[in-house]
């Protein structure tokens, strides 16, 4: 395949500007899947989460599971969307091994929630307001594995292999309006989209949202149109980019691609594309085109969705705090710096700071903890943070420092502990013997022996020179074994000196 | 001794339940009666090979005092469009050849719980699509009146097994007139419920939003026994009315000894012209509204004016739903597969396709997905969608001036076999009195109303009522039998051929 030409990144933003739209597809955590009553699992045996509809048999028929009815309506509302009061299924028809039905039921012309919004905040703290056009209903489609071939797609591949345990699987597709303005932050804010609906579903609790499980897919859509042009031009769909830095990377690829092409005095066709993580290009899929006739009608096996006024505000006054107006009044409470939230927010670590502060712990103490020691051991270990330990043992660790327990070096030994499952702040202390020691007997004997080691030393703080006491502190330190407090041990030192 | 296979369904559950005759007795008079005749009907695609075990298990529940409903013991033939779990369902057509499911239709399961005794699977159009059982797969049925004549259809294997005796009742169902049609043409009562009144689960759709499942019998009382068992919510269907249903048969059994016609208002269709009717078919149903008129029944004209629309609405409906029904069909997950060396799933599936789909199918699965292709949705499916809601108010108009509507239910007795088969859209016009009631989702009725003078084969009276009121039509269905079998001195089937030389 010959490599496409790319533009120069900000070359490309001089000419031209870029218009994005996403459709973010969310699985739904429902116990069972959206039209049958098999369970909604992952990462059993293939084809054993199965009911008849699943596989499209003949003469079974879909019942529209009710939780998923109000996840999306849950979902809906926290886009800022209305919510239709009738709502219906239609059939979206094409032929595919991993659709059993060889259509797929999903919402077409009447979607659930429509005309919403989200606010989406940068890394540097600019608000982007994303135009929601709709939310709709779908299931998910069977899951296939092409064997033999190189390329592991269907073409080539010796023979395929398919799992229907995903078929049926309740989705939520959200669709962007066309998002004007993010010019050189677009990539950024292809991201940063994919977090925010991320951070909306997790705070529903309505989806695993694990991206690397496909929970949450983003297609990605840009096009480009010359600077002073009101046309839109013509877009491409990047397929399945299914991490938030792929997401980036696929729109900032696409950007230098199409704007090479149309400097080039080429045209961009319309079609699908496919993301490739190794090489971070894209390649043509299939086609859009009339040829992509889907055949929509009411599906006439389910009635309308008709939820009542009632179900709309129940569901509207259970929403949680949307997760940006949270952020905002986090800060606020928490009086970090915006360089300091930050860090919190993209380490995804604000629920724990939150939790640890809960627990009695300052604002200041939770930030350091969560972004310092721990994501250095999380990184160092490769695993994530908030598996380490909990928000709850974090607080009684900086209680223990708070009241002079313990050091702040000490304190770090005893993360160790915790880390490794030692157990609890106090029970690490007891069992390890790391607690100050906080008896002056001991540290006037250590001080004394000091001092006696060495006279010059002692001769220059009584002439005055306290800031040669460091070397006897460090010493004491050193014979105590760390568990002394500097500054109880500099005060006494200064007094047997005097003496 | 009695011959068990002539009794009605009523009569012979009588006999069962007093324990003079056993249901295996019942059962195995059946299984011989198939065996003497179905070689000439072809009624059947599929005889059960453990039916008297069945029998014999309501027997010794019988004997141990077990409480059985009312059609306990007593056979019943079962539409191949149903789905059963212990014989192949195939729909009529070879892409389901030998096809086992893992689940029973809901109708089916209600039936083996009401004690029913499973005969077999009988013959159809494939996939319901047909006037005549022709379009089968596996070969017509015929006619028990006329071997030589197609025994309606698509339910013509139903309609026929009850006919010619071989099963006191059986299960159809009705996409455009596939119970009510061969109803007629085979002397015989069938019944499409109120959409909604039976639940759809199990039935190999044709067109979903059409397609009700209902009893075929020789008495209107059998029908309501029968729909009594079936009817009612179906929590896997949700197209499923939650009405509370009264029992069919109390009303059927009201209808026959009481006084329900008399100022009955029974419309009679103005626009549906004399002129597109066989002689005797119009004569034999003026004859019954004479009967109805003369126990006190009123004659309405009322008018009807988007019926003549019904067709050809109905004829783009039905082949759009049953395109994308009719996809799951594709050899990936079950049924026929054509291989096809060296190619791609997209070519084992037309492969599949081309060669287990008879040209009816694919005549509607082309005109379907024509009718649904962008550009052309509002002219053909939205404009039928519309014909659709003008039918519902011609009907919801014309009930506001009479109890039911009565029409003939087929424009001509039974024809010959081969006869239309080259000629569809004469085929398709044959439904015309049935389509209706499918596209406005009202219930409607046949029983016999008598010979064809020209050609002395049976043709049948509809009765039609609004949604939800079939109770109406067991209670009208059952007076005008009662008055009309009197007028005879007998059931008109006494008056068939003897079949296969056995009685």
């Amino acid at each position: 395949m010959a490599k496409d030409a790319i533009m120069d990144f900000d070359k490309a933003l001089e000419l031209f500007e870029p218009v994005l739209g996403f459709e973010v597809h969310v699985e739904l955590n429902t116990a069972t899947k959206m039209f049958s009553a098999a369970p909604n699992s992952f990462g059993r045996e293939p084809n054993t989460d199965l009911a008849p509809v699943d596989l499209g048999l003949p003469g079974s028929l879909p019942v529209v599971n009710g939780e998923a009815v109000r996840y999306s309506i849950s979902l809906g509302l926290a886009l800022g969307c209305s919510i239709a009061p009738s709502s219906r299924f239609a059939r979206k028809n094409y032929f595919y091994p991993d659709l059993g039905k060889n259509y797929q039921i999903s919402q077409y012309d009447e979607p659930i929630a429509f005309e919403g919004e989200v606010e989406v905040e940068l890394e540097d703290g600019t608000v982007i307001r994303v135009p929601i056009e709709r939310a709709h209903m779908e299931e998910d489609a069977g899951k296939l594995t092409h064997v033999g071939g190189a390329t592991g797609r269907i073409q080539g591949a010796e023979y395929s292999l398919v799992d229907y345990n995903r078929a049926g699987v309740p989705l939520v597709e959200i669709v962007t309006k066309p998002i004007f303005g993010a010019e050189h932050r677009a990539p950024e804010l292809g991201a940063a989209y994919v977090r925010t609906i991320r951070d909306i579903v997790l705070s529903l609790g309505i989806s695993d949202a694990r991206m690397e499980r496909g929970n949450l897919r983003c297609d990605a859509n840009v096009s480009l149109r010359p600077r002073g042009q009101e046309k839109l031009g013509t877009r491409t769909e990047t397929k399945n980019v299914n991490s938030m830095r792929s997401v980036q990377r696929a729109v900032r690829y696409e950007i230098q691609r199409q704007a090479a092409i149309l400097a080039a005095g080429g045209t961009i066709t319309q079609e699908t594309r496919h993301w490739h993580e190794d090489t971070g290009t894209t390649s043509p899929g299939r086609p859009k085109s009339d040829a992509d006739d889907y055949r929509y009608f009411p599906e006439p096996d389910l009635l309308p969705v008709v939820p009542g006024a009632d179900l709309i505000a129940e569901l509207r006054a259970a929403l949680p705090e949307p997760p940006a107006a949270r952020r905002r009044r986090l800060k606020e409470e928490w009086g970090f710096t915006d360089l300091e939230f930050r860090d919190v927010a993209n380490g995804g670590l604000i629920a724990e700071v939150e939790a640890t502060v809960a627990a009695g712990a300052s604002p200041a103490a939770a930030r350091k903890w969560w972004t310092g020691e721990l994501t250095r051991i999380a990184n160092a270990q490769n695993r994530e943070a908030v598996d380490l330990v909990s928000p709850a043992d974090v607080a009684a660790l900086q209680l223990l420092v708070d009241s002079g327990t313990l050091t702040d070096k000490l304190a770090r030994q005893v993360l160790e502990g915790m880390v490794a499952g030692e157990g609890s702040p106090q029970e690490i202390v007891d069992a390890r013997g790391l607690a100050v020691v906080s008896d002056d007997g001991p540290l006037i004997a250590a001080i004394d022996d000091a001092l006696a080691a060495q006279p010059d030393v002692l001769q220059k703080i009584r002439e005055g020179k306290v800031q040669a006491a460091g070397a006897v502190i460090g010493a004491v330190m050193k014979a105590m074994r760390g568990q002394a407090d500097a500054a109880r041990v500099r005060e006494l030192v200064l007094e047997r000196a005097a003496e | 001794m009695t011959d068990l296979t002539r009794l009605s369904a009523a009569d012979l559950a009588a006999e069962l339940s007093s324990g003079t005759v056993s249901s295996v007795e019942a059962t195995r008079a059946h299984l011989d009666r198939i065996a003497a005749v179905d070689g000439d009907v072809h009624a059947f695609l599929h005889v059960s090979d453990h039916a008297l075990e069945v029998a014999a298990g309501i027997d010794r529940r019988r004997s141990a005092g077990d409480a059985l409903g009312p059609l306990a013991g007593v056979p019943l033939a079962i539409k191949d469009v149903l789905v059963t779990t212990d014989m192949p369902s195939t729909s009529g057509s070879r892409i389901l050849e030998g096809y086992m499911s893992p689940f029973d239709a809901t109708v089916v399961s209600r039936a083996r719980a009401a004690g029913l005794v499973p005969l077999g699977k009988t013959n159809m159009d494939e996939f319901a699509m047909g006037s005549s059982t022709e379009h089968s797969a596996y070969g017509p049925t015929h006619n028990p009146w006329d071997l030589e004549r197609i025994p309606g259809g698509s339910g013509g294997g139903s309609a026929s097994a009850v006919a010619a005796f071989e099963a006191p009742l059986a299960l159809g169902s009705d996409t455009g007139g596939s119970i009510r049609q061969p109803a007629h043409v085979t002397g015989t009562v069938g019944v499409k419920p109120t959409y909604g009144g039976v639940s759809r689960y199990g039935a190999i759709a044709l067109a979903s939003s059409l397609d009700q499942v209902g009893p075929v019998s020789r008495t209107v009382l059998d029908a309501g026994l029968l729909h009594d068992v079936i009817g009612g919510h179906d929590a896997n269907d949700s197209t499923s009315l939650a009405d509370a249903w009264p029992s069919f048969a109390d009303a059927a059994r009201e209808g026959a000894r009481g006084d329900v016609l008399r100022g009955l208002r029974v419309g009679v269709i103005r626009e549906l012209p004399d002129s597109g009717f066989q002689p005797g078919v119009s004569t034999a149903f003026r004859a019954a509204l004479a009967a109805m008129e003369a126990r006190g029944a009123e004659i309405v004209e009322i008018s009807a004016p988007h019926f003549e629309y019904g067709v050809a609405a109905y004829y783009l409906i039905l082949p759009a739903e049953a395109s994308s029904n009719l996809a799951k069909f594709d050899s990936v997950r079950f049924g026929m597969r054509v291989n096809v060396p060296g190619g791609t799933v997209e070519d084992v599936m037309a492969a599949t396709r081309d060669a287990g789909f008879g040209d009816e199918v694919k005549r509607r699965i082309i005109l379907g997905t024509y009718a649904l292709s962008a550009g052309y949705y509002d002219a053909y499916y939205g404009s039928a969608q519309k014909v659709r809601t003008l039918i519902q108010r011609d009907f919801a108009a014309a009930f506001e001036r009479v109890d039911v509507i009565a029409t003939p239910s087929a424009p001509t007795t039974a024809f010959k076999l081969g006869e239309k088969i080259d000629d569809p859209l004469q085929m398709y016009l044959n439904d015309v009195t049935t389509i209706p009631a499918n596209l406005a989702g009202v219930p409607g009725i046949s029983i016999p109303a008598g010979l064809a003078e020209e050609d002395g084969l049976p043709v049948g009276i509809q009765f039609l009522a609004p949604a939800r009121e079939d109770a109406r039509l067991y209670r009208v269905g059952a007076a005008v039998e009662s008055v009309l079998v009197d007028s005879w001195g007998g059931p008109l089937l006494d008056r068939a051929p003897v079949l296969g030389g056995a009685r």
